[in-house]
């Protein structure tokens, strides 16, 4: 388990959730309505509707981008240094604490 | 007086109803019917990486099954809506039970269609819609077995390729003169038979199957001009049939087979009864796209159907206008689709097929309607904007793998 913090756009509402190790930052937001992710393609890196923003210095601490995530990303709605794929970022014990923010919108 | 909303059906675009109406403010009752004995879940997984054994269930779900108690949502499971009479607004269950609406939602999906061919009830000639249909196919799948996959779509050829990597000795047949017909240009195609072959799948076009022999079980597949195809398994993945009939029944308008067939819904996602909604396979709508009536078969549309029924149903409406979207993963290759290229006039290759990775753009009178990338999920990304907008791009700038979509114009 690491508890991931989700923060709503605008709202700044947070969610702080317990992920399971295995499952993705991706999984623990659909699991729990969280609103802001929309992963229609299931997690399989094809659409970038689970962007996020990832917080400060977690983004060094996450596994490197693959190529497919990259390409991906690099169309998604107000890209940033610190954007990644949600469905991309598998959770382990070293990513407790992990905080991401939406996007203003995903681009379906 | 709160208002009771009875969704039918228990797929994708009834999961993502449900999220989106209780986002939007319905605070009325909520029931969905659905035939299975699952929550709602996601299908596309289901040829992929579930039948691969890489996806465990809970993942498949939409939602895990809690999230419908949180939400005051009632589930019926395992049971058919078989009657709908629209002027005392309720809905028969088979097991004689009748629920009353206020608003209906019509997500009813989509079924595969039926061989009605000499042996087509025998044992091991199977079928793939459910997670049922995919955990009793993983339990006939074994090394050295022989499968035959009747229909050359996205459905078989990611279940041929599975059991080509789980050492199944696999015959895809397709009766077209190339796979994937329907929707790809014939590069495409070609690419895709050849990714199969060099996996030792046996792909045949322009295989017509004729029936299958056996005794009990299905032994052999048996193909027009005589041969007889030794098989241990048969999947048939030969498209999908919309679930119209509740609607029909009740007098609701659907779209002709020439159209795609499909319940009939404006761009509300609303049918001719106003309080009757529809979304997902089971529905036809008027694209502003491609300037016509489609019924879409889709992950995509299943989930902007919905959530387009679901803001008019709590009163927020916000049209459906979307480029579809498709995708399907066969091997260590992603397929992605933007647009329908259907009624093309030009196909313009965007790098090269030879290196694994490219793009079949489609045009029509000089516009870009729809693209192909192949391991390319750039070219995807990049094409659906000038999708959208119909632009008129030259040929010989969308064939330059060197100039960006950014640039494209």
């Amino acid at each position: 388990m690491a508890k991931i913090t989700y923060i709503e756009y605008g709202t700044e509402k947070a969610h702080t959730i317990d992920v399971r190790k295995g499952h993705t930052v991706k999984d623990g937001a659909v699991d729990n309505s969280i609103p802001g992710i929309e992963a229609i393609c299931g997690g399989s890196c094809s659409c970038s509707t689970c962007h996020v923003y990832v917080d400060g210095e977690w983004l060094a601490r996450l596994p490197e981008q693959e190529d497919m995530e990259k390409d991906v990303l690099e169309f998604a709605h107000d890209v940033r240094a610190n954007s990644r794929l949600s469905c991309q970022i598998r959770v382990t014990d070293e990513l407790d604490g992990l905080v991401v923010r939406m996007p203003e919108m995903q681009n379906v | 007086m709160t208002q009771s909303l009875i969704v039918i059906g228990a797929g994708h675009a009834a999961g993502q109803a449900v999220v989106s109406l209780r986002a939007g403010g319905w605070d009325g009752r909520i029931v969905v019917v659905g035939e299975e004995s699952h929550v709602p879940y996601e299908r596309p997984p289901l040829s992929k990486q579930y039948l691969a054994g890489e996806m465990e269930l809970e993942r498949v779900f939409f939602r895990p099954p809690a999230f419908y108690d949180d939400a005051e949502v009632e589930l019926r499971r395992g049971r058919r809506a078989v009657g709908l009479d629209r002027e005392a607004r309720t809905v028969t269950l088979d097991d004689g039970r009748a629920l009353r609406y206020d608003r209906l939602l019509l997500a009813t999906g989509s079924r595969p269609r039926r061989l009605e061919l000499p042996g087509a009830g025998l044992d091991g000639v199977c079928y793939l819609r459910t997670i049922d249909d995919v955990d009793a196919l993983r339990r006939r799948f074994a090394p050295g077995r022989r499968l035959a996959v009747v229909g050359g779509g996205y459905i078989g050829l990611e279940v041929a390729a599975v059991a080509a990597e789980k050492g199944l000795d696999v015959t895809v047949l397709e009766m077209a003169p190339s796979l994937m017909a329907r929707v790809v240009a014939p590069a495409v195609a070609g690419f895709f038979a050849a990714l199969h072959r060099r996996h030792g799948v046996d792909v045949r076009t322009g295989a017509r199957v004729e029936g299958f022999a056996g005794t009990d079980a299905v032994e052999a597949v048996l193909c027009a001009g005589g041969e007889r195809l030794a098989a241990d398994l048969v999947l048939v993945c030969v498209g999908v049939v919309p679930n119209v009939e509740l609607a029909r029944d009740a007098g609701l308008p659907c779209a002709g087979d020439g159209e795609g067939g499909g319940v009939r819904v404006d761009e509300n996602a609303r049918t001719a009864d106003p309080r009757v909604y529809a979304a997902g396979d089971c529905t036809s709508h008027p694209n502003a796209l491609v300037g016509r009536r489609v019924r879409l078969e889709s992950v995509h549309n299943a989930v902007e159907q919905a959530k387009t029924a679901a803001a008019a149903l709590c009163g927020t409406p916000r049209p459906y206008e979307q480029v579809p979207w498709f995708w399907s993963d066969q091997y260590d290759v992603k397929l992605q689709i933007a647009g329908l290229s259907a009624g093309h006039d030009q196909v313009v290759l965007r790098g090269d097929p030879a290196a694994g990775s490219f793009a079949a753009c489609y045009l029509l009178g000089g516009a870009l309607i729809a693209l192909d990338a192949i391991s390319s999920p750039r070219d995807f990304m990049g094409a659906r904007r000038p999708i959208a907008a119909r632009a008129k791009i030259p040929p010989e700038r969308l064939a330059d793998a060197g100039v960006a979509w950014k640039d494209m114009t």
